[in-house]
């Protein structure tokens, strides 16, 4: 098993690296949900599919999709989409996530990632969650209220001076 | 199971991964490439403790992680709207506009 982490790892770096440097932060966001789903490869490959459904749920779905809002909103980009040809961007994200699956494919077909003896199961953490770190779960929830409190209060200020500028505005 | 490599090369990968995300907060000017390495910095600092526990079996690398992970989306929700609170009161989303730190 050692080639697919190798494989996931490359592809994650490349990724990563290819999400610093580009330009245009659509072309960006593809190769980051890409980059997490390798991180969620090499998890799977450490027995830890708690933690990988997690990072495919949590950063690839939501957080991206909260990114994605954004940069839409903002039309970051709209200039280089008229300048280009469009329907390109999609190729190398897809060709990679195209990897992934195939050798996800792999790893599941010749059994090595099903439950094991030495996997660390969603049991075991909830278990863990539930025990010892019941303090860090509630400090968890009040970051979570903060961070919806401050949200709601940039925002709600935002909708306030927004509307007197809107007419002029117009970007 | 077996982990597939050693624990030092697991350590290499995700050290990588937070080095390419710092090396992107320090180069970018762009507030939203800023906070994508923003993510990917977490990712790997979660991913560390992950990789870490599963070298001893033990569950409490998966209890950070979710830790990690309920930072990084407080950070990311908190981030955003600072962004568009920049955007609509600046007109752009360069970070280097943001420096005078008055209301």
């Amino acid at each position: 098993m050692a080639f697919a982490f190798y494989l996931s790892a490359a592809i994650a770096i490349g990724a990563t690296v290819m999400v610093v440097t580009s330009a245009n932060a659509i072309h960006g966001l593809l190769y980051l949900v890409v980059s997490f789903l390798a991180a969620a490869t090499v998890l799977l490959l450490f027995g830890a599919p708690f933690a990988a459904a997690l990072e495919v749920i949590i950063y690839a779905g939501a957080i991206m999709v909260l990114f994605v809002f954004v940069v839409m909103i903002l039309g970051v980009g709209s200039r280089e989409r008229r300048a280009r040809p469009p329907g390109r961007a999609w190729i190398g994200p897809a060709f990679l996530a195209a990897v992934l699956a195939a050798e996800l494919a792999y790893v599941q077909a010749t059994g090595r990632a099903t439950v094991a003896p030495g996997q660390v199961g969603p049991a075991a953490v909830g278990a863990s969650l539930m025990g010892p770190y019941l303090a860090g779960v509630e400090l968890v929830s009040v970051l979570l209220l903060v961070a919806l409190i401050g949200a709601f209060h940039l925002g709600f200020r935002l909708g306030e001076r927004q509307t007197p500028g809107k007419k002029g505005g117009g970007a | 199971m077996r982990p597939p490599v050693s624990l030092e090369q697991a350590m290499m990968f995700a050290g990588i991964l937070f080095l390419v995300g710092l090396v992107g907060v320090i180069t970018r000017r762009n507030t939203i490439f800023v906070l994508l390495s923003l993510e990917i910095m977490l990712n790997a600092a979660g991913l560390a403790f992950v990789l870490a526990a599963a070298r001893f079996r033990s569950a409490e690398g998966q209890v950070m992680f979710l830790f990690v992970l309920a930072v990084a989306a407080a950070e990311v929700s908190l981030g955003l709207a600072l962004v568009l609170w920049l955007y609509h009161h600046k007109r752009t989303v360069d970070i280097d506009r943001a420096r005078d730190m008055r209301g």
